[in-house]
């Protein structure tokens, strides 16, 4: 049997050695462009990678999977029966015998048959071994957040869910770049991932995108603009939601720090914190419903880290605790305004 | 290695007479069906295998009462129903097909945020449901809209729900064409594939508890069958003796992945006898076929108490939904000479085309009559949108009802921002009227 250093040296670049190569060249590419880009640098990097999913052989409903099969092959990209639970299986037991699983669970809302499969099996994998197993090779795709007209199940957010499950990496991009250099980066990890594609970015954010082997690095913030009176706090979609926010409150001399999450597991808490002892407020806003929603962790731990410099309490724009919603999607969302009271509140608090 | 499986698909002159022996359609000379999803012989009988006494022959027979021609089959015994069923059930066909050309045309207008139709796969829900007491619980998949129809589900009703407006009984909550309702004892179409199944188990065994003559009825396609909840649902129903009619749709595609991509066994009826419960697989397209299957398989479930599986084939004639671009994906060559598509072929033979065949030449209908029905409903259709259009969005405070029997607190809370903000953001929210905020 093959022992963790072992799989870990095959055919694998460290992830530092990556991050440390020259600024590479870019072409422009949509999100899911860019994520089609991640998954064929994977398929041509790592002999062992396989992609899989509803619908990937014509190319996936979201145009991600385009191409790779007529180039890589149908014994390396394979079009799945609908069943998650078989599928995510299917991922687990490639990646706990070496091999690199890029599964596509066609939307967010439907990870739930798999629930157990990746909640029982995959986080646990390592840790019910001794550490002598791992399905660290795999890696879960799969579209999240609103999109304006999806209704219950093509619109939901099911981050906490995971981050609740010990044994799982948990992964949002905010658009083109990060999207590739992130998955990249999921999929080279050693331990499950679970990538969160925000859907109404796939077309949306275009962007010149490092062509080529492209990594960014896991557990890591972005501070997208730096400030001092108010710190926000945001993943996904909802990283533009407060951006326009932190613009309306800039206009009235507010000075906001954005701070993109991005990896919601294992979460970033020192840059958040450090930036939170700098400005003495914080506003997380994420699209999941509030209650229990990864944004309750941020603030319970931030306050017993940063209470001697909390100037106002903690606040939460979150979607409110109902199912997702069609018609009154737009009053069901944290939106740009929402945010932005949050921010006067706190400030004027 | 040999492929049983796949030597399932062949036609059964291809392959050894072992199992001709038992059954008479494996004869050579019987046609075969060019379903997508399975190329059996047809036969006219309308005889369900039973687990423990049938032997499974290697390619499950397509059981059809009509040809292609809407002409009926020698020694086939058709169902005994007067003219003004047939008549029923072929204007509820029609009605389908208006109603979804002119809801489909106003997705691709922009009216709507999503439709999908049920082009070509009519007879399935019409005809199902036509063999069925009002009172037979329906679980549907979401291509059904035929059998809710059927039970008096009026325009009006769709088109509100397709609008998500305040008149629409789910509040404007979920997708165009996710529609039910309890006086047509529907459940309700929701997008998650397979959940319906399990289900009506559940709701069908509870009548049988009751001591009710009822059954429950549940729908999916062949690419749903691949779900966990469908073996799981089929086991429990034979184990428990259910009143359950499976019945699966097979329309040769799930979004764009063909039946070769979803599954190496013949078709999805041989799971139902795998499972102990007694299956048959029809033609689809066959009005005839579909309710005498149904009529049969509602008998099993209230006097012998077992669950069926009927599988239905037919032909997705559309694309998926208004979402993709089915010629990314859709196979073009036609099983037969004579058409430029499969999609042809399949739209020559499609249920109303072939009833419509059957019923002119009985009499009963006429090319004028289907003609004037057909613009009668298009009208319907239209001004069911146009109204459905006008009616307001649903009350704001609908957002919080319904998630609870009542709302707790923290939802009273939630609210109570939601309406203090909208008040003081008004103008923000030009979409939200001032009534609907105050009185949020
Ligand atoms: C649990 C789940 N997984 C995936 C999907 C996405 N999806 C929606 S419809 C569909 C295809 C279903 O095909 P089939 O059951 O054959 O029904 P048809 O559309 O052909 O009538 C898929 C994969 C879903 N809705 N639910
Ligand atoms: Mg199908």
């Amino acid at each position: 049997m093959l022992r963790p250093q072992a799989r870990r040296a095959i055919g694998r670049v460290s992830l530092s050695r990556r991050l440390s190569s020259q600024v590479p060249a870019t072409a422009k590419m949509t999100m899911f462009a860019a994520i089609n880009d991640a998954m064929r640098v994977a398929l041509a990097t790592d002999p062992r990678a396989v992609v899989f999913g509803e619908d990937v052989a014509f190319g996936g409903v979201f145009r991600c999977t385009m191409g790779l099969l007529e180039e890589f092959g149908k014994e390396r990209v394979l079009n799945m029966p609908i069943n998650e639970q078989g599928l995510v299986g299917f991922g687990i037991g490639m990646a706990a015998v070496g091999g690199t699983a890029i599964a596509e669970v066609q939307f967010a809302d439907y990870i739930f048959p798999a629930m157990d499969q990746i909640c029982n099996e995959a986080a646990k994998f390592r840790y019910r071994s001794g550490g002598e197993f791992d399905v660290g090779g795999l890696t879960i795709r799969a579209p999240a957040n609103a999109v304006g007209h999806g209704g219950h199940y093509h619109s939901q957010s099911p981050e906490a869910y995971f981050a609740h499950t010990p044994g799982l990496k948990v992964v949002y991009p905010r658009d083109a770049i990060t999207a590739k250099g992130l998955l990249l980066a999921c999929i080279r990890d050693r331990n499950p991932c679970i990538f969160f594609e925000p859907k109404v970015l796939y077309r949306s954010s275009v962007q010149e995108v490092p062509t080529g082997d492209f990594m960014l690095p896991l557990g890591k913030a972005e501070v997208l603009t730096e400030g001092s009176d108010i710190t926000l706090v945001a993943w996904g979609a909802q990283v533009h939601v407060m951006l326009k926010a932190a613009a309306r409150a800039a206009e009235e001399g507010i000075s906001v720090e954005c701070i993109d999450l991005a990896t919601i597991l294992p979460w970033d808490m020192h840059t958040i914190r450090d930036s939170v002892r700098k400005t003495g407020r914080l506003v997380v806003t994420h699209e999941a419903p509030l209650t229990a929603g990864f944004g309750a962790e941020i603030c319970a731990t931030i306050q017993t880290h940063c209470f001697d410099s909390l100037e106002a309490p903690i606040a939460r724009v979150c979607g409110a605790d109902t199912p997702f919603p069609l018609a009154l999607e737009k009053l069901y969302l944290p939106d740009e305004l929402k945010v932005y009271d949050a921010i006067k509140q706190a400030v004027s608090y | 290695m040999l492929n049983l499986a796949r030597l399932a698909w062949r036609p059964a002159a291809c392959r050894p007479s072992a199992h001709g022996a038992r059954r008479s359609f494996a004869s050579a000379g019987v046609p075969l069906s060019r379903f997508v999803g399975a190329q059996t012989p047809y036969t006219h009988e309308c005889s369900f295998y039973y687990p423990h006494v049938h032997d499974l022959p290697a390619a499950m027979p397509v059981f059809r009462l009509m040809d292609d021609e809407g002409v009926a089959v020698a020694g086939g015994v058709l169902p005994d129903l007067d003219e003004p069923t047939c008549v029923r059930m072929m204007e509820t066909m029609v009605s389908v097909n208006e109603f979804d050309k002119v809801f489909f045309d106003a997705q691709r207008q922009g009216r709507l945020s999503f439709y999908f139709t049920n082009r070509g796969e009519e007879a399935c829900a019409v005809g199902s449901c036509a063999a069925l007491k009002l009172e037979d619980w329906i679980w549907p998949q979401y291509r059904e809209l035929g059998a809710i129809f059927w039970r008096g589900y009026t325009y009006e009703e769709a088109a509100n729900q397709c609008c998500h407006n305040e008149l629409d009984m789910t509040k404007g909550r979920q997708l165009p064409m996710h529609i039910g309702s309890p006086e047509k004892y529907s459940m309700y179409v929701k997008s998650n594939l397979g959940q319906q199944v399990p289900a009506a188990n559940g709701a069908a065994y509870f009548q049988k508890l009751l001591g009710k003559e009822r059954c429950a009825i549940t729908y999916f396609g062949e690419g749903c069958a691949s779900e966990g909840d469908i073996p799981s649902a089929l086991n429990i129903a034979a184990v428990h003796g259910c009143p359950t009619i499976f019945f699966c749709r097979n329309n040769g595609y799930a979004i764009s992945t063909h039946t070769d991509d979803q599954y190496k066994s013949d078709g999805i009826a041989p799971r139902g006898v795998a499972f102990g419960m007694p299956s048959i697989r029809v033609d689809g397209n066959d009005i005839f076929a579909v309710y005498a299957a149904t009529a049969r398989a509602r008998e099993i479930a209230v006097r012998e108490g077992k669950p069926t599986m009927i599988e239905a084939m037919s032909y997705r004639i559309n694309s998926h939904s208004t979402s993709d671009d089915d010629s990314k994906y859709r196979r073009s060559e036609s099983p037969e000479a004579g058409y430029d598509s499969e999609r042809d072929y399949w739209e020559a033979r499609s249920p109303i085309v072939r009833f419509g065949k059957h019923l002119i030449a009985k009499g009963w209908w006429s090319a004028q009559r289907e003609d004037d029905l057909r613009k009668v409903l298009r009208k319907r259709a239209i001004t069911a949108l146009n109204d459905a259009e006008k009616i307001p969005q649903p009350h704001p405070k609908h957002l919080y009802t319904d998630v609870f029997d009542t709302i707790p607190w923290h939802l009273e809370l939630q609210q109570a921002t939601l309406k203090d903000h909208l008040t003081r953001y008004r103008k923000h929210y030009p979409d939200v009227s001032d009534e609907h905020i105050n009185s949020l």
